[in-house]
């Protein structure tokens, strides 16, 4: 039922974007068109007569995630790229309208407008921090047009103007989780930054635990940017739990990691298990500190398949040799290429037609085949364990038997039946 | 049990990072009374001149023992030029000068973005620092014995300079009335920019320190600066041995505190005592008892 699904997405995220509704509405208003109407959309000013067709990249390019987002937007432009050597979509040749979403929610909401409004693009590429994406979404909405997200995310959203490429929960954190049980672990310590998507993951690893009879043995949250880990790391050794289970995100990972090879811990005797420590990150950290660390994605650079040779092979070549591929860059490249095999599909660029021709559409992508699903707008995908090795490179030690079925709000699973987490 | 007794000396050593972040602060804010936003950046400076030093040197051991000493002069020519550039024309305008220095601070940061890039970059932490030595029961890292050591170490010298030589009595003068020293011969001018050398040189080195346990990043000097504000205002304004105190005590209760709740309501529990504690004595810890009239 994607039409509630909608409705609920929505409303959470005007909770938190009040000021950038306000602003799509004042604009409607200044435009002259109905607005505070759902019908108030205006007509799309998309042009394709001629033999080009513009899209959006929204990425930021300064502020604190510019370091994480440029390396998508490098990744986005190889993909369109590609697609115009081999001749473009529909036999036109794709344009890249680009605009900086400077780290500020507020920011990508407004470069989102303008994209679809004064540049008319036909899609948009781009988004990082669930702060952004839940900041655009009421403005792809009420614009009728369309957004491909490309990270990882906790889940809980399906909106018909959003097309999601990286993975849901139940492709990242309950593979991870079925891996930890699979490998004997019967208690788990919880460590994570103080914000939504570790908040909203612990709440599902409880769930999990209670449902499978793992043990919760501790539960923690730092703030994000904290860099004070004696304490939290002296009760994970003290607690004597199986695993770790760890949610931190940006500097917090260094302190951690640092603290927790100093007290002594390992990798054998107690690991640790993390969902945001890509290829990038592992040099900050050093790679003395996390060796043999386990971390849970759905790409490294060192997946082996012919599509990724080739994706790695290309990016290096336009890129420069020393630059690594991660798991979003993947993600992103998969979805220049999910929506153009979509017009391809509908033979039209038009948002309507997009949306019904979008079921079952799939790509060979480095990570493997890619299908999108119709109902939800996200992707299936195959979840894979890395472990960190000594070239500070993840390599896959797991992986699902095949793609697995996008369920962003879990309802495939039982145990998920009680999750309150949007409220 | 054990584990309280192991908190007991994690609060000692939060309380030692807390410590060295705050000291070079406690000169420049608390004893000049500059509000130095960009005093995160210095220390994140240090950080990076272990890296750079690292890179040059090689050994993890011997570059640390060069960056610490260089580190101390790269914060101090740092401090020194922004002094000199600005903080001087901004005395007694205190809200411009915070507004000024979070300005540089941000500057700062994105030369370091666009120098060493914006991910975290890797310090070794020498061998003879790694692993842990038990305590009690529990392990203690190596990394923070060193920065207890070097915390220690810093009081003492920041201690005997102001208390001992020529220069240190100058710099308590002019803190103790600006107009009589200067009367008596002193170039307050002269006292004022060397106050800033030495304050903004200990953020350098406690930036040096920092990364054996932290990140380095052009973004690690905010981690701290919050924290050294608190210690500052909490241990009295111009009182070294005010700071120490402060320090150790809430790092001890942010230790303590956490071991019975998360990290994050930790800090929130560190907040309302200061608040607290700051409402029944608003001077702080300690006071100074100055015959300056301004």
């Amino acid at each position: 039922m994607p039409q509630r699904f909608k409705f609920r997405a929505r409303d959470v995220a005007r909770t938190f974007t009040a000021s950038a509704a306000v602003t799509a509405l004042a604009l409607t208003a200044a435009c002259g068109s109905r607005a505070g109407e759902e019908t108030a959309a205006a007509e799309s000013c998309v042009d394709t007569s001629g033999d080009t067709v513009k899209v959006g990249a929204l990425n930021s390019l300064s502020g604190t995630m510019s370091i994480s987002e440029t390396t998508v937007r490098d990744a986005i432009y190889l993909a369109v790229e590609e697609i115009n050597a081999a001749g473009g979509v529909q036999g036109k040749q794709i344009e890249i309208v680009a605009e900086d979403g400077a780290s500020e929610p507020t920011v990508f909401a407004e470069k989102a407008e303008k994209l679809i409004r004064e540049d008319c693009v036909a899609a948009v590429f781009g988004g990082w921090t669930s702060a952004s994406r839940k900041a655009m979404l009421p403005v792809f909405e009420d614009n009728d047009s369309l957004l491909y997200y490309p990270v990882q995310y906790e889940g809980l959203e399906a909106s018909e103007n959003i097309f999601y490429t990286g993975a849901t929960t139940n492709q990242q954190i309950i593979p991870a989780l079925d891996y930890l049980a699979e490998t004997g672990v019967k208690s788990l310590y919880l460590v994570g930054s103080d914000y939504v998507f570790p908040r909203t993951a612990n709440a599902i690893i409880n769930a999990y635990a209670a449902d499978k009879g793992i043990e919760i043995v501790g539960e923690d949250y730092a703030q994000l940017g904290s860099v004070e880990f004696s304490t939290i790391v002296n009760q994970v050794n003290a607690s004597g739990a199986d695993a770790v289970f760890n949610t931190l995100n940006g500097d917090s990972n260094v302190a951690f990691f640092r603290e927790y090879a100093n007290v002594g811990l390992t990798a054998e005797e107690m690991p640790v298990m993390s969902v945001s420590i890509a290829e990038e990150e592992v040099g900050g950290i050093g790679v003395e500190n996390i060796e043999g660390q386990l971390a849970a994605w759905n790409y490294y650079q060192t997946v082996e398949s012919p599509e990724n040779t080739t994706f790695v092979e290309a990016f290096k070549a336009e890129y420069g040799a020393e630059r690594v591929t991660s798991d979003p860059m993947e993600a992103a490249y998969n979805s220049v290429y999910l929506w153009a095999a979509t017009v391809e599909k509908a033979e039209s660029f038009a948002v309507e037609d997009l949306q019904a021709a979008a079921d079952g559409v799939s790509f060979a992508s480095p990570e493997g085949t890619v299908v999108i699903d119709g109902d939800n707008h996200h992707v299936t995908k195959t979840a894979r364990i890395g472990q960190i090795s000594a070239d500070g490179l993840l390599y896959t030690v797991w992986e699902s038997e095949g793609p697995i079925e996008p369920d962003p709000f879990l309802e495939g699973y039982d145990w998920a039946a009680d999750l309150k987490v949007t409220e | 049990m054990d584990l309280l007794v192991g908190q007991l000396f994690t609060g000692l050593s939060t309380g030692s990072i807390l410590l060295l972040a705050a000291l070079g602060l406690s000169l420049t804010y608390g004893q000049m009374g500059v509000i130095n936003m960009a005093h995160g950046e210095f220390i994140m400076a240090g950080c990076y001149t272990a890296y750079v030093t690292q890179q040059v040197v090689g050994d993890a051991g011997v570059s640390l023992l060069i960056a610490l000493p260089t580190g101390f002069l790269v914060g101090g020519a740092m401090g020194l030029i922004l002094e000199t550039l600005l903080i001087r024309h901004l005395y007694h305008r205190p809200l411009d000068t915070l507004l000024v220095t979070f300005g540089v601070g941000l500057v700062l940061q994105q030369v370091a973005r666009d120098v060493f890039g914006a991910p975290a970059v890797n310090v070794t932490v020498p061998q003879f620092l790694r692993g842990g030595v038990d305590l009690l029961g529990t392990a203690v890292p190596k990394t923070r014995l060193f920065i207890l050591a070097l915390a220690i170490a810093a009081v003492a010298a920041v201690t005997l300079v102001l208390r001992f030589t020529p220069a240190g009595r100058r710099i308590r003068a002019v803190v103790g009335n600006r107009d009589l020293a200067e009367t008596a011969g002193i170039s307050s001018r002269a006292v004022d920019a060397g106050t800033f050398f030495i304050g903004s040189g200990l953020a350098g080195v406690a930036g040096v320190a920092l990364t054996l346990i932290g990140a380095t990043s052009p973004t690690t000097g905010q981690s701290y600066l919050v924290d050294a504000f608190l210690v500052v205002v909490a241990g009295g304004m111009g009182r070294i041995k005010g700071a120490v105190v402060a320090a150790i005590a809430l790092g001890t209760f942010q230790a303590v505190f956490e071991t019975y709740s998360t990290a994050s309501l930790a800090k929130v529990g560190v907040f309302v005592v200061i608040v607290v504690f700051l409402q029944l004595r608003p001077q702080g810890l300690f006071t100074l008892r100055t015959r300056s009239l301004a």
